[in-house]
Parts: structure tokens; C-alpha cells; sequence
């Protein structure tokens, strides 16, 4: 093989298939295969879970579920505290959260010292991985407390301090793509710098940030544990006022799963199937749009 | 500001030589351009014609040294660019041409570390004395792009007139009018009249070009500084944009880097050779005519970079 003729080029290497090659395939076959079970593992709780839900919960669903407030001991009612009360406190957090994610990501990428920068993401990283249970008992101590009364308005801040980093990276995230070139382009033109962040860069970054705001909507929607500690949940309809508990959908199925009542139980699979189909639906709008971004 | 259509800065002359003379229209150059009204670039007050009677767009760069945090890109630079007509800077990769270029908007200031010694002086102002507003000056001192950047979000209509209503308020017949004499002075009207509502990015490669260079206009610039303005487009859409730039030097101040020779001969009355020192600093080996620079140059370095024997 190392042969090399007068001319001073390579001989030709062999081009048959040689033992080796016969071996590295069968091991490429093996590893393979264990790629592609591990692949199904990773589905199959999804998968489970969706089926385990949705079939469940359909059974589950009625106009009661959805119109109807929880009567006392198991016999009907509904869900419709916890519908709203998730809506509603999800809405105000989304308002706390949006623009304190929306600025804080800002000014990460077009105004921080690259020092404090990496501070701040760093921050926003270590408070996505905080469990959400101790952002319940923090905002306990400083909403709930003081007030001696549970209510829904400690409740959103709760959800709006675990949706503020999630905002506050994407946008960055999402900021940080936007070329430079528009940013030269309209400096160029004479147009203000404040201008050329507002009306160029966020204005380019929109679709990506509102990517960012529907998944942490999504995952503030699906929070049980800090609602425990501030909105508390309630079997009252409450419409609007935040300075009394609420009640909320993932709640309203940690109670009532855990009753002795089937029809408690039943009315537990109906809200788990109403929570994941909106987390799902956001979820897989978000997908559609980032799939039709790439591809358009 | 002046609403009409800009007209051309010099009657027709008769004496213009044939458009295939050698090395572009150099020889054209020659003539005196009418002078044109002043602009101001001060953060406010006093109007375009208050400030002087004579200044046209001509550029006087004085002992300029460029660096970005503690690295000279460029040095020792002294140069005029004559108003209304195209200078074109050449050199090789990394000499400091595009920095040179960013110099003469306050561009170059907009890197963290970069900054300036030295003076440019506009129609005898120092663009760099304290009272002098870089963002009034960028409208002043337009530029258009290596690659074509219109805003993604925005249509045709809209990319033209960004920078006026990004800056201002204008009433729907002003800019109306602004986008057809606009579109009409890059040479696109024809192709966009009627998908002026449709994006800015949904044009060809050279459309996008001259949109851009539409764009540019639109806020009525003195001087027009083209980075390297066709190297991503084909043939037949850089000859276009050669053929534009051709026309607009008529109305204003054009300062192009190219890296392409025959383009600085085709389209540009002066030519300045830009080389790298040995501290890497890119510094001004010759500017002249253009014929004179591709034909008969002073330097050996000259001499050799248009001959292709080095860079």
C-alpha cells in the first residue's frame, strides 16, 4: 500500500470491502438500533401521558366541566373557577412579565457592558432552573404575609417572576439574529439610535419574541406549586378580584384527584385534558411558526 | 427641505467625451459643477440655505488615523474628494478601505473601541468638532452597503421612505412623491410600480441593491459612500449599478470602495490607492485621476497593484 511508483504519486488503495469494514458495519448496525430505542423511550411518556389524558378527559368533558362552579362533596359542578382563575391569572402575569422580560433581554443585547451582560443572563438562567415551589414561598412572604390573606394578585406575580426569564432569554436570543446589517442600514440613514431599536431591530425581532412570551404563557399556565403558597385555589368563582384566592386548573386537579369521590376524580381528568390541550396548542402553534419562519 | 426633484447639478455639457472612453468617465470630471444649496448638520436650528452659499459636497480629509481599540487600521490619510463626481478607493483585502470610508459618516465610531484622529471636513466643517450631530450628519453623508439590506419587515414603499419616517413626519403626498423620484433616480421604478406594497426583500439580488440605493437618496444626502456595492451581485445587475452610479454623480458626491479594478475604472473620475504598511495600517499611496492612476501611476506600489502583480 505504501508503494509509490517512480512517477511520484500514491498507488490506487484497494477498493473491495475487507473484513474490517464487514465488522464496523455490523457494529454500526447494533448502535444504531440502540439510537433508535432510545428514541422510543423518549416518546413514549408523551405519548402515554397524551393518550392517558385525552382518553380519560374526553370522557370527563361536559358543558357542566366548563359553565359550571365545583359544588360541595362530589355531586357535579364543575371546573369553571379554575378556568377562569387560570385565565386570568395567567393574563396578569403575562402583563407583569412581558415587559420586565422585554427590556431586561433589550438591554442585555444592545446596551450592557458585556461584563454585566453575562451577569444578567447568568441570573436569568439560574432563575429558569429555581424550583417553583421556592418562588411560591418567596412571593408568600412578601404578598401573602403581610396581607394575612391568600390572593390570586400574589398568585400571578409568582407565575410572572417564572415567565420573566424565559421572555427575557428568547428576546435576547432572538434580538442577537437580527443583522446587523439593518441596524447599519438605518444608522445610516440618519435615523436615531432609540429609533433604529424600536422601529428596525424589536420590529424585525416580533415574531421570535412572541414565540418566547406564548411558551412561558405556556409553562406559567401548567404551575402548580406556587400557586399553593398565593392564589391558594378556591371553590368560588372569582371574577376579577385579586385580592381573594383563586382558583386555577392545576389546582382545581391536585384537589380534586386526591377526593374520594369518582365524580371529584372524574372532574380532575377533565381539567388535566382542558390544561394540556392548551399548553399543546400553544406549544404547537409556537412549532408551526418557527417550522414556517425557517422555511418561508 | 427641498421638495422637487433634485435637478442635475451641472447643465449638459458639451464637451462630455464618448461613455466608452477609457477608463470610465474621468475625463469628465473636469468640469465645474453648479453649486448646489448647503445642508445643515447641526442638531437644530437654521436651514439648508442660511449656512453657506458655496458648499457643494467636497471632502477634505486631513491627517486621518483610524483605530479600533488599540489597532491603527488606518493612518496618515490626507485627501480631497471632489463634490459631484466618484472617487473610488482600491487596495488590497484588510487595508482599511471600508474603515477610510466609515470615517466620512462617524460609521466607524459605532464599534465599541473604534474611534478617529485626525479631521474630515465637509464643505470646510470638521465632521468631528463636538457640535456636530452624527445622526443629522448620516443624513447628510449616505451609504449604501456591500450586501443589500433592506428592512424585512417593511414593503418597497416603505424601505424607501424609512428614513423619512423614521425621522419625521411627512405628509402621504411628500412621500408619495418621494418613492417614485426616488425609485425613478435608482433606475427600479419600472420594474416595482406595481408591487410597491409587496416586501423589500422579495426583489432579486440587484433590485435589492437599488432599492437600497433608493432607499439612501430618499433622505436627499450630499455625498453617497457605496461599500463595495456590487461584489454579491452578477454581471448584468453590477453593471446596473455602475451604470446608476454613473448617473447619480451628477447630483452628488460618490465615494465607492471596490475591490474591482475594472469597476474603479469603468465607473470612477479619481481613484486613491490604499496599501498596507507594515504595522498592518492602511495608508494612502496615491489618488489621481483615474486614467492617470490605471495608466501612468506616480507609485511603483501603484503600478503594480493595477497591473495585478501584487494584493
Amino acid at each position: 500500500m505504501t508503494a509509490t511508483p517512480a512517477t511520484g504519486r500514491p498507488a490506487v488503495p484497494p477498493l473491495e470491502r475487507s473484513g474490517l469494514d464487514r465488522r464496523c458495519a455490523l457494529v454500526d448496525r447494533f448502535f444504531r438500533a440502540l439510537c433508535v430505542a432510545a428514541s422510543v423511550v423518549c416518546i413514549v411518556p408523551l405519548a402515554a401521558i397524551v393518550l392517558f389524558v385525552v382518553l380519560n378527559g374526553i370522557a370527563a368533558l361536559n358543558l357542566d366541566l366548563l359553565t359550571k362552579p365545583p359544588r360541595a362533596l362530589g355531586t357535579g359542578g364543575g371546573a369553571l373557577s379554575a378556568i377562569l382563575g387560570t385565565l386570568q391569572m395567567v393574563a396578569l402575569a403575562t402583563l407583569i412579565a412581558v415587559p420586565i422580560g422585554l427590556f431586561a433581554g433589550l438591554y442585555v443585547n444592545e446596551f450592557a457592558e458585556r461584563r454585566s451582560a453575562r451577569a444578567i443572563r447568568f441570573a436569568a438562567d439560574v432563575l429558569v432552573g429555581v424550583p417553583s415551589i421556592l418562588v411560591g414561598i418567596f412571593v408568600f412572604t412578601f404578598l401573602v404575609l403581610p396581607f394575612r390573606q391568600f390572593n390570586a394578585f400574589a398568585g400571578s406575580v409568582a407565575l410572572g417572576v417564572l415567565m420573566i426569564p424565559v421572555i427575557m432569554r428568547t428576546t435576547e436570543e432572538i434580538l442577537r439574529l437580527v443583522p446587523g446589517s439593518l441596524r447599519e442600514a438605518a444608522l445610516a440613514l440618519g435615523v436615531p439610535t432609540w429609533r433604529t431599536v424600536i422601529s428596525v431591530v424589536i420590529r424585525t425581532a416580533i415574531p421570535g419574541i412572541l414565540t418566547g412570551v406564548m411558551l412561558a404563557v405556556a409553562r406559567a399556565a401548567g404551575e402548580t406549586a406556587p400557586l399553593l403558597f398565593t392564589a391558594l385555589g378556591s371553590r368560588l368563582v372569582n371574577a376579577g378580584d385579586f385580592s381573594r384566592p383563586m382558583d386555577a386548573l392545576p389546582i382545581f386537579i391536585y384537589v380534586n384527584a386526591r377526593q374520594p369521590f369518582p365524580a371529584l376524580n372524574q372532574q380532575a381528568w377533565g381539567a388535566a385534558f382542558l390544561l394540556l390541550m392548551f399548553v399543546l396548542t400553544i406549544n404547537v402553534l409556537v412549532r408551526a411558526r418557527t417550522l414556517g419562519q425557517r422555511a418561508g | 427641505m427641498t421638495v422637487e426633484t433634485r435637478p442635475p447639478a451641472e447643465a449638459p455639457r458639451a464637451d462630455a467625451p464618448p461613455d466608452d472612453a477609457v477608463a470610465g468617465y474621468a475625463a469628465r470630471a473636469a468640469a465645474e459643477p453648479a453649486p448646489r444649496v448647503p445642508v445643515r448638520i447641526e442638531p437644530a436650528g437654521g436651514t439648508r440655505s442660511d449656512q453657506y452659499d458655496d458648499a457643494v459636497g467636497r471632502i477634505e480629509i486631513r491627517d486621518l488615523a483610524a483605530y479600533y481599540g488599540t489597532f491603527r487600521a488606518v493612518k496618515d490619510v490626507s485627501m480631497e474628494i471632489r463634490p459631484h463626481a466618484v472617487t473610488a478607493i482600491i487596495g488590497p483585502s484588510g487595508s482599511g478601505k471600508s474603515t477610510l470610508l466609515r470615517a466620512l459618516n462617524r460609521m466607524h465610531e459605532l464599534t465599541p473601541g473604534a474611534r478617529i484622529e485626525g479631521s474630515v471636513l465637509l464643505d470646510d466643517r470638521d465632521l468631528y468638532a463636538p457640535e456636530i450631530d452624527p445622526v443629522q450628519l448620516r443624513r447628510v453623508v449616505g451609504m449604501v452597503f456591500q450586501r443589500a439590506n433592506p428592512f424585512p419587515t417593511m414593503s418597497i414603499y416603505d424601505n424607501v421612505v424609512a428614513g423619512l419616517r423614521l425621522t419625521g413626519r411627512h405628509s402621504r403626498a411628500f412621500l408619495d412623491e418621494t418613492v417614485e423620484r426616488c425609485l425613478r433616480a435608482a433606475a427600479l421604478w419600472d420594474e416595482v410600480r406595481d408591487k410597491l406594497k409587496q416586501s423589500g426583500t422579495s426583489l432579486s439580488g440587484g433590485q435589492q441593491q437599488r432599492l437600497c440605493i433608493a432607499r439612501a437618496l430618499a433622505v436627499d444626502p450630499e455625498v453617497l459612500l457605496m461599500d463595495e456595492p456590487a461584489s454579491a451581485l452578477d454581471p448584468v445587475a453590477t453593471l446596473r449599478i455602475e451604470e446608476l452610479i454613473h448617473e447619480l454623480r451628477q447630483s452628488y458626491t460618490i465615494v465607492i470602495v471596490t475591490h474591482n479594478m475594472q469597476q474603479a475604472a469603468r465607473v470612477s473620475d479619481r481613484t486613491a490607492f490604499i496599501s498596507m504598511d507594515d504595522d498592518r495600517a492602511g495608508y494612502l499611496v496615491e489618488l489621481g485621476d483615474t486614467t492617470t492612476i490605471f495608466t501612468n501611476p506616480d507609485n511603483r506600489l501603484t503600478e503594480d497593484y493595477v497591473s495585478g502583480r501584487f494584493g
